[in-house]
């Protein structure tokens, strides 16, 4: 299925790939700080499995072979820029400079949501498939009412694209011609369902049917992603609308924690995916365009350990919340029902703690 | 004190209206609320002189208004929602429910979700099928949201205005036969506050609890009862979730006689929840088992048998005669 159609900078082998509209002008440190970035968020996500599986998270969703498709759209965001995540982006949140830690208080179960989403500029993780991207196109005409210059992101994935809040969101974004970057990731699996069975036609020719553009990228090209995404939010910023990127990757391991996807595929494609993984493609080319030597590679190996372990500490010391703490933001203004149940809770001892 | 005499069509007009003075950040969005002013005319005129960047013709998708509306509270602007029919709310219920009311714990108080979604509920104007539900439970239940209704003019101004400042979600219901009924309006001061019930007839052996469209009914049952010697205190709940049960507690701790008329069939319903409420905070008080007049248990009529389905006053009398019966 990846043909003429996608936009592709990088080889799976490394080798750069001449575009006629899009060109990286990145510099060597640029590119290892994508490298790095990669790297990072692939030990966070394995850190994150064990930890499941040793019964330190309840859930865990992994994105390993997503790394270039959320690395290269995280560091195509401009500050002021705003996104929309679903349960998966934690390479999004991680450009967006959300602590790794705060990113498993989902998946301990010690919170609904787990960071400050203003501060970060970065939503609340969204469960429900497609809620979000309704979610950003309302933001996206609050940008627009306010006069101001910046793009907002929506996440969703090859699953989602099914969703009706998804496709209302195109006719949205089209009809008010909203800031709005639309990213999907087509990982090709909806946990056991196939990218077959989602859509009869590539997904970034729905785009055009809403009537604004689709383009599909390599998302296991990080430098294409970041090219590609770039150029749409800048787009956006400007008053030039909406744009569907379709980042085609895959799913290298399983939908969640939960999920045993040798139950639904070969592991033949699985192979194939791994040959075109996006991490190792980045590193061919530093060390043949750039001469990285292999020291500086294993200090950021080094540095992903570090962090991984910090994030194991951080994890572990991270105790259940008070339960009392449940009544709390329920309602902005006060209610009688959540009142009259922190009472009942207090009286019952249940508390471990004082609160107001 | 300034007043006027309008319909609750028109005293809703106004109220927006008012809003969107007090607050540039408040928009209106629904389907036809632009040009055509509503399929009701509520919204009649807001946009010619509020502009389309505050009073937005939608495109025809229910989850996408609220939807949208959420994305806007996030960014600090407050929506008021035009849902245009009980009937049509449903596309919008997993936005309703997943995302307004839970956005604001999830991101631990964080994000505020400012927005009201208006219905137009309740029967009583001869509709094709999907025009005259009454929803309000399935709101009620979920945790993050508040539901209000009206039944006067005067209610109508004040509380859609109390909404839209409010910080939480609000789902507002109004009872849309009544839509054109006239009433005085206090132009200066709100009647009270927005979760709070309210007597509308003061008596002494049953006390009647309702809202919306079903209150005008509730009086003429007390005109009628009261020529036949029995005293009915009427009680507009206002206020769905939460219920004001103190003041419906005042009442029964007087007449230790209770029924709740509502749309509604009775399964689940807010008329079962002030039952129980009331049984639990009265149970010493109470001189008969509370009765429910509800809807049937049957998908709305076609309209011709609308009347046959909704709480008639004889309905609301035989209930109050089981309630006084019972005593002796």
């Amino acid at each position: 299925m990846i043909g003429e159609e996608l936009v592709q900078l990088l080889t799976p082998e490394g080798e750069r790939v001449a575009n006629s509209d899009y060109e990286s002008k990145l510099g060597s440190d640029e590119i290892f700080g994508l490298y790095r970035d990669m790297v990072i968020i692939r030990r966070l996500c394995n850190e994150s499995t064990s930890l499941q599986r040793q019964g330190q998270l309840a859930l865990w969703a992994p994105i390993q072979g997503q790394e270039a498709a959320q690395i290269g759209a995280g560091r195509a965001l401009a500050p002021m820029d705003f996104t929309f995540p679903t349960y998966r982006e934690h390479g999004i949140a991680w450009c967006r400079g959300v602590p790794p830690k705060d990113m498993l208080r989902l998946f301990r179960a010690t919170s609904n949501g787990g960071w400050d989403p203003q501060k970060y500029r970065h939503s609340v993780p969204t469960v429900v498939l497609g809620n979000q991207a309704l979610n950003a196109v309302g933001y996206a005409m609050g940008v627009q009412r306010d006069g101001a210059e910046e793009a907002v992101m929506a996440f969703f994935g090859d699953g989602a694209s099914s969703q009706g809040d998804v496709l209302e969101s195109f006719v949205w974004a089209a009809s008010f011609n909203t800031p709005t970057v639309f990213f999907c990731q087509n990982n090709q699996w909806g946990i056991s369902t196939p990218m077959s069975i989602q859509s009869k036609i590539p997904l970034y020719h729905r785009a055009h049917g809403f009537g604004f553009p689709g383009i599909r990228v390599d998302g296991n090209d990080v430098l294409a992603v970041y090219e590609v995404t770039k150029r749409a939010l800048e787009n956006a910023r400007v008053g030039g609308g909406p744009t569907l990127i379709e980042a085609y990757t895959y799913r290298l391991g399983a939908h969640t924690t939960s999920d045993d996807p040798t139950r639904y595929r070969i592991d033949a494609e699985v192979e194939v995916w791994k040959h075109r993984d996006p991490i190792e493609r980045v590193k061919s080319l530093l060390v043949r365009e750039y001469h990285v030597k292999t020291a500086k590679f294993d200090e950021v190996t080094a540095e992903a350990d570090a962090m991984a372990l910090e994030l194991r500490e951080d994890v572990l010391a991270m105790d259940r919340p008070d339960p009392i703490t449940m009544f709390d933001n329920a309602y902005a203004a006060p209610h009688p029902l959540v009142d009259e149940g922190r009472r009942e809770m207090i009286e019952l001892g249940v508390s471990v703690g004082a609160h107001s | 004190m300034t007043t006027a005499t309008m319909t609750m069509a028109k005293a809703l007009n106004e109220g927006l209206r008012r809003a969107m003075e007090k607050n540039k950040k408040v928009l209106i969005m629904g389907e036809d609320v632009g040009k055509l002013g509503g399929v009701f005319r509520i919204t009649d005129g807001l946009q010619k002189d509020f502009g389309e960047d505050r009073v937005i013709d939608a495109p025809l998708a229910e989850s996408a208004i609220v939807g949208t509306a959420v994305g806007l509270a996030i960014r600090g602007y407050r929506t008021v929602c035009e849902i245009q029919f009980d009937g049509f709310v449903y596309p919008a219920f997993d936005q309703i429910v997943s995302q307004v009311a839970k956005l604001h714990k999830r991101s631990d108080g964080v994000y505020t979700m400012g927005l009201v979604i208006r219905i137009p509920f309740q029967g009583g104007i001869g509709a094709i099928e999907h025009h005259s539900e009454s929803p309000e439970a399935y709101f009620a239940q979920t945790a993050g949201l508040r539901v209000v209704s009206c039944s006067t003019p005067n209610d109508a101004y004040w509380t859609i205005q109390q909404s839209i400042e409010h910080d939480d979600p609000i789902i507002f219901c109004e009872p849309k036969s009544r839509y054109w009924e006239k009433g005085e309006v206090d132009l200066d001061n709100p009647p009270q506050g927005l979760f709070e019930a309210a007597v509308r007839r003061e008596g002494s052996d049953v006390t009647v609890i309702g809202y919306g469209s079903s209150v005008k009914t509730m009086l003429r049952a007390a005109d009628t009862a009261a020529v036949e010697g029995t005293s009915l205190e009427i009680i507009d709940a206002r206020s769905i979730a939460p219920l004001d049960l103190e003041t419906m507690a005042r009442s029964l701790e007087k007449t230790g006689r209770l029924v709740v008329v509502q749309e509604a069939p009775h399964m689940a319903s807010i008329g079962s929840e002030i039952v129980a409420e009331l049984s639990e905070r009265c149970f010493y008080s109470l001189r008969a088992p509370g009765i429910r007049v509800s809807g049937y248990h049957v998908p709305y009529p076609p309209t011709r048998i609308e009347e046959e389905y909704r709480p008639s006053v004889d309905r609301i009398l035989d209930a109050v005669d089981r309630v006084m019966g019972a005593e002796s």
